[in-house]
């Protein structure tokens, strides 16, 4: 199985009163809480442990979007990722991924993976979400109503651009082009693996058959709570007749590894609570505006009773958000409910091959900085989990091909990076 | 209260409701944020004078999903005109609440013989910002009846399904009614009427609830300034935004008095 490092950039300095003093996390976290200076080290800590990952021999390392988000510092994943492509040689990037509905015109995103794409080498992942409702809806005004067909038709648009040879024009319902034509044009052919976060929508899932692309299913409540959504996309998967290929999923776990099992729940247990109990702190206002959820969605959730989560970031559940806010979760009930994976590398390679083969999922996307957690602890976290677990994982899935990974350049056709402040400081 | 006569007119492929009472000449009326998921004790009290006639805006109840073809401003406009010439109403007197109060002003504007006498209950189509509206989208469950109506009671009770409702088609087709208010107003509710207000030369009634929580009693001012014709403002005591739904009796007296 494919071990991806994940990294959401949260801000680590929110206030220990955040929860009783602020309404939410996202969309109108105040900007006195910023501090411009303090996030300075924040970026360059958060790329130091991106590239110290890569180094680590993770399969991928992995970025992601938000906006107007205390917890998400990416605003332009692109930017993060063009950093890396430089810092790093080999290693898969994962921008997971552009909210294809918020760029005018949505070449833009074609564009840009284009150009990550030739500057890596080919080692791209190329990401579509819809987006979260706070992101798209509320912080970059979209409307929710015409979101998805948005979304729909910038995906044609981006597809288009990274393949058709000639200069077309783009006629579409809410975007016309007289001329696209991207330059550059995307190394890997006919054109970047593409994976779709999604919530547990029955559309989402039969597109990604239809076009074979990956499902991820990134909530941060762990394997128990994504079980549902994960059983119900393998379910649609047999309808359609499709096989049950574990790469043809992805999910992400939240991990803290340590020598023992006590260690790691004194070492973890600040950072977990930081980041279900700051971090997810979101106003339920935003949580569902009017259309976001297509019908056919909310009917399945009426129906079967149980409140589905409708988009990429389950965390969004209002009742979820009803619990969160009454008061702050412990690290007890993170550990009962199984939000975190978190042991001695025993313990958790049990726990994350049980979760892999339950949900049969082949990319596992390791959410291993987490809240507040440092520099040096996150770096522990990594380099344990990749001496002492990723091995005895790497292993599951043998038998199946990994039809959805990139396909770079070989070695020895690739630019050699220059050397970066060693060699400087051995002048 | 007894109930309407309902037929259903085609507009862009869609069955849509229109819904008509009493007699005497037609007085139409565009329905606010939510719509009508049922009859309202305020058309009984325009039906006892006038011969109400109430047509279903696109995606509201009544409605079907017919918000979903339109994209723009003008599709918008085109589908509220070719749904009050379906429904009779050319000619006719014509009032609105809030967003039905924005494409009331919106017909009257665009097409100034197709409306006799006009009545706005608190339009949407506005924004200042040193005086925004309230966001009717990004609100808690609990919180929205109270931004709607005075009493938050009469808000539930028109949104609570019926004895014998679908109970799952019922709450798709109020969240429905949610979407397609935001399919043409989102975020700001903003559509620049004011700039065709000048161009409503049809006599016109303003009502504003005293205690509106959605949109700011400043806007009264603004938009009676930027009126075309001979307009009138009236604060109605007591009422929320859909001041129709806490005081029927004095916003149909108002509305009645001004198109006798």
């Amino acid at each position: 199985m494919k071990l991806m490092w994940f990294h959401l950039m949260p801000y680590t300095e929110l206030p220990e009163d955040f929860r009783a003093k602020h309404p939410s996390v996202w969309v109108d976290i105040h900007s006195s809480l910023f501090d411009p200076r303090r996030a300075h080290h924040m970026y360059n800590d958060f790329m130091d442990e991106l590239e110290f990952a890569a180094d680590c021999g993770f399969d991928a390392i992995c970025v992601n979007e938000h906006h107007s988000n205390g917890y998400g510092l990416m605003p332009s994943p692109n930017l993060i990722a063009a950093a890396l492509a430089r810092r790093t040689t080999s290693v898969p990037l994962c921008v997971m991924g552009n909210s294809l509905a918020l760029y005018n015109p949505p070449t833009r995103v074609a564009e840009e993976f284009a150009m990550l794409d030739v500057i890596s080498g080919g080692r791209l992942i190329a990401g579509f979400p819809v987006g979260t409702p706070m992101d798209t809806c509320f912080a970059y005004g979209q409307n929710p109503s015409q979101l998805r067909e948005r979304y729909h038709e910038a995906h044609d648009l981006v597809l288009r651009a990274w393949t058709e040879p000639d200069t077309f024009a783009f006629n579409g319902r809410f975007n016309q082009q007289r001329y696209v034509n991207i330059w550059p044009r995307p190394i890997q052919k006919p054109h970047p693996p593409i994976w779709i976060p999604g919530g547990g929508s029955v559309e989402t899932w039969q597109w990604c058959a239809e076009r074979d692309y990956v499902y991820c299913y990134l909530s941060y409540y762990g394997y128990k709570a994504g079980k549902a959504t994960m059983d119900g996309f393998w379910a649609e998967m047999d309808r359609l007749g499709k096989d049950r290929n574990p790469y043809r999923a992805g999910f992400a776990q939240v991990v803290g590894v340590a020598e023992t099992r006590e260690q790691a729940i004194e070492l973890y247990t600040r950072p977990a609570e930081y980041f279900f109990g700051r971090c997810l702190h979101v106003d339920p206002r935003f949580a569902a505006p009017p259309g976001y959820s297509t019908e056919a969605t909310q009917r399945a959730g009426i129906e079967s009773m149980v409140r589905r989560a409708a988009n990429a970031q389950s965390l969004i559940a209002a009742d979820k958000m009803k619990k969160a806010t009454a008061k702050a979760i412990t690290m007890e009930e993170i550990v009962e409910r199984g939000y975190v994976v978190i042991g001695s590398p025993d313990e958790v390679v049990e726990q994350l091959t049980q979760l892999a083969q339950d949900l049969n999922v082949g990319h596992l996307m390791l959410l291993m900085q987490f809240g507040d957690m440092d520099k040096a602890l996150t770096q522990y976290n990594t380099r344990l989990f990749a001496e002492k677990v990723m091995p005895r994982l790497q292993p599951l899935f043998a038998d199946w091909e990994d039809r959805w990974w990139p396909r770079p350049m070989r070695e020895e056709e690739r630019a050699p990076l220059p050397a970066f402040p060693p060699r400087l400081a051995a002048e | 209260m007894s109930e309407p006569e309902t037929a259903t007119v085609d507009i862009n492929g869609f069955q849509t409701r229109i819904w008509r009472k009493g007699s005497g000449p037609a007085i139409g009326f565009l329905a606010g944020f939510g719509g009508l998921p049922r009859w309202v004790p305020f058309l009984d009290r325009l039906a006892e004078k006038r011969t109400v006639i109430v047509p279903s805006l696109p995606g509201f109840p009544g409605g079907d999903r017919g918000h979903t073809v339109l994209d723009s401003h003008l599709d918008w406009l085109l589908a509220v005109r070719q749904l009050l010439v379906a429904a009779g109403l050319e000619g006719a007197d014509l009032a609105g609440s809030s967003v039905g109060a924005s494409f009331a002003a919106e017909m009257a504007a665009l097409w100034p013989q197709s409306v006799r006498r006009l009545a706005l209950i608190a339009p949407f189509g506005l924004f200042e910002e040193s005086d925004p509206p309230t966001d009717p989208w990004a609100q808690r469950a609990d919180v929205l009846p109270g931004l709607m109506t005075a009493d938050p009671e009469i808000w539930k009770a028109l949104k609570a399904p019926p004895e014998g409702a679908n109970s799952v088609e019922w709450p798709i087709e109020q969240t429905r009614a949610a979407e397609a208010a935001a399919r043409i107003f989102w975020p700001l509710g903003n559509t620049r009427l004011e700039k065709r207000l000048p161009l409503v030369k049809a006599p016109t009634l303003l009502l504003w609830g005293e205690k509106d929580a959605i949109m700011p009693r400043s806007y009264a001012k603004r938009i009676a300034e930027r009126l075309g014709g001979l307009n009138e403002t009236r604060i109605i005591q007591g009422a929320g935004h859909l001041a129709e739904l806490d005081q029927p009796d004095e916003v149909a007296r108002a509305i009645l008095d001004w198109c006798a």
